[in-house]
């Protein structure tokens, strides 16, 4: 046949598709940016170039104290879970299959696999209970609940780190009569510390971003930057909604582009 | 003393001791705050509903179970089909269904087409798809409801190009959820059928195009049936929480276009009826449940069948 030099792997109106995704994608983004720099009072008509919206966003008190509380719950979650994470993972890599093992990666992956509605409803049930019992009603319950699905998401990279890793480094420390702990603390730790930096961010941008299981579990007055912006999401909306967007949106993609940038410093050959 | 253990079995057992220490802060953690208040929820359900919400402990009940299909009628007490929660339970399902198809169409050319561009462009390309992903679920709702609203710039474009007259009502619509789950869900289609086009041996595909298969030939009986397993695992992904999406359809489908997430929701606000809401949670779990059973069960055939 004459067409035989064509490229094999190509099909036919693939890539249109493809850019049409990526377009797609990408476009409702671009308007909620571009609408938070809108001078008009309202978000259906273009009223020029302003930053007054940001301006308000900042000034305004409600979403400080939600940001604020946005940040304290996601460093305390994805603290206590990436040392969770780091430990499980500790047991549960580089072994011989033992009693329990498959138990154990069933229990951590769990908070992935339920409907987050289904664990939200589940944790209100006992929360709302606890909070009558104790009379405890403060940020606690937000942290326990945002660690625990955290734990999956930081377990993920160190885990993965932890595999690729073998044991030979801890043998030869043992042999030069390193502790256990002395291995840990000069040879396993360092090799795994961009692992765990990684899980730490993952953690964090996933604590940061949850609004269902926040909007279930926490207690009046207790709006992290999430269920704020759900509650103020009505007909008719203020710009100032897309400057606290855009706002958050600049912060969790600089953590991520951080996060790549760690991920991919391969590991030393 | 025979009964001391021989040295390498008694490091073994203490190797097992450090193992169960090491992973209990985690374990715990997850049991107290996800795994137990499901058991919890599971006990509730089958309790009598309180008067304001909560339950009456001690007093068992089927009630809970009974209206997630039944309701009671106000005159003459007999069980009858509860439509409206039928109507939202299939509504989920059909919904979550279309979520897979479209994010499938869409999907599965964009992973074709990074795959197949040269290894440097191609981490360009992931990366893209991979911002959207780590986007606030929120954000992105909220963004696709300023696209779709009435004066919004789809019906400004439509209006503009002289296709359209007046703007189209698609926001607080069924179609309005339906897109909102396809765009917030696409990334968890794209990624892994890029992971499983990335390895096809392409040399298969050029071996059918030397036996004159056409494109579509190569496409519908070689590459396919070698990248199912993405193909099942981004269904599985998106089908999951689009089952039981609760914002996205609060945002964009409105107070009448209620799915099973919002449905649950209800019942442990408005509705005050704790144990119905936690038969249908358990209910929403158990669909879930089936997915991945189905998923797994393909999982372990074409696992044999690809070695």
């Amino acid at each position: 046949m004459a067409e035989r030099r064509f490229d094999i792997r190509s099909q036919p109106g693939f890539g249109f598709i493809a850019l049409f995704t990526f377009f797609a994608l990408y476009l409702p983004i671009a308007t909620l940016v571009a609408y938070s720099f809108n001078a008009s009072d309202s978000l259906s008509s273009w009223g020029g170039f302003s930053l007054r919206w940001f301006a308000s966003a900042l000034e305004n008190s409600t979403v400080q104290a939600a940001a604020m509380r946005s940040v304290i719950i996601a460093l305390w979650a994805a603290g206590l879970a990436t040392i969770a994470a780091t430990m499980a993972a500790l047991a549960t890599t580089r072994t011989e299959p033992y009693r329990g093992l498959t138990a154990k990666y069933a229990v951590i992956n769990q908070p992935l696999m339920i409907p987050e509605i289904v664990t939200a409803v589940a944790l209100l049930i006992v929360f709302s209970r606890i909070k009558v019992w104790t009379g405890y009603s403060g940020l606690g319950y937000l942290i326990l609940a945002h660690t625990a699905f955290c734990i999956p998401f930081a377990y993920l990279p160190i885990r993965a780190r932890l595999e690729s890793m073998d044991l030979t480094l801890e043998r030869a420390a043992a042999d030069l009569y390193a502790t256990p702990w002395q291995a840990f603390r000069f040879v396993t730790f360092p090799l795994l510390r961009p692992a765990i930096i990684a899980g730490f961010m993952l953690a964090f941008v996933i604590s940061l971003d949850d609004v269902v299981i926040t909007e279930f579990v926490k207690s009046g007055g207790q709006d992290t930057l999430p269920t704020y912006m759900l509650g103020q999401i009505r007909r008719e909306t203020t710009p100032e909604i897309n400057a606290i967007a855009t706002i958050f949106l600049a912060a969790s993609t600089v953590l991520i582009v951080i996060f790549f940038f760690i991920n991919r410093r391969k590991p030393q050959a | 003393m025979s009964a001391i253990k021989t040295a390498p079995e008694n490091a073994k057992s203490r190797d097992i001791r450090n193992r169960w220490f090491l992973s209990l802060p985690a374990l715990v953690i997850i049991f107290v705050a996800a795994l137990g208040p499901l058991l919890v929820m599971v006990l509730y359900s089958f309790l009598e509903k309180g008067d304001y919400g909560d339950v009456k402990f001690g007093v068992f009940s089927l009630e809970g179970w009974t209206s997630v299909f039944m309701q009671r009628d106000i005159f003459d007490d007999t069980l009858g089909i509860a439509d409206a929660h039928l109507a939202i339970f299939w509504r989920s399902i059909k919904l979550s269904l279309y979520t897979t198809l479209f994010t499938l169409i869409l999907g599965f050319p964009t992973a074709y087409f990074i795959a197949t561009r040269p290894a440097r462009t191609r981490e360009i390309w992931v990366f893209l798809i991979t911002i959207p992903f780590w986007t606030n679920l929120l954000i992105r709702t909220f963004a696709m409801q300023q696209v779709i609203r009435n004066e919004g710039i789809l019906n400004n474009l439509l209006i503009w190009l002289g296709i359209i007259d007046t703007p189209l009502q698609i926001i607080y619509t069924d179609t309005a959820t339906l897109l909102g789950m396809t765009y917030v869900y696409l990334p968890l289609m794209v990624l892994p059928l890029y992971a499983s086009i990335e390895k096809l041996d392409f040399r298969l595909v050029e071996a059918g195009y030397d036996l004159y298969a056409n494109r579509l030939q190569v496409l519908w009986r070689i590459v396919i049936p070698l990248v199912k397993p993405g193909l099942i695992a981004g269904s599985i992904l998106v089908f999951i929480p689009s089952l039981g999406a609760y914002v996205i359809p609060r945002v964009l489908g409105g107070g009448k276009n209620l799915m099973l997430g919002n449905l649950i929701e209800l019942q442990f606000g408005a509705g005050r009826n704790w144990p119905l809401g936690a038969a249908m949670s358990i209910t929403l779990m158990a669909l879930v449940m089936i997915a991945l059973l189905f998923y797994v069960r393909n999982a372990a055939k074409s696992g044999v069948r690809h070695g």
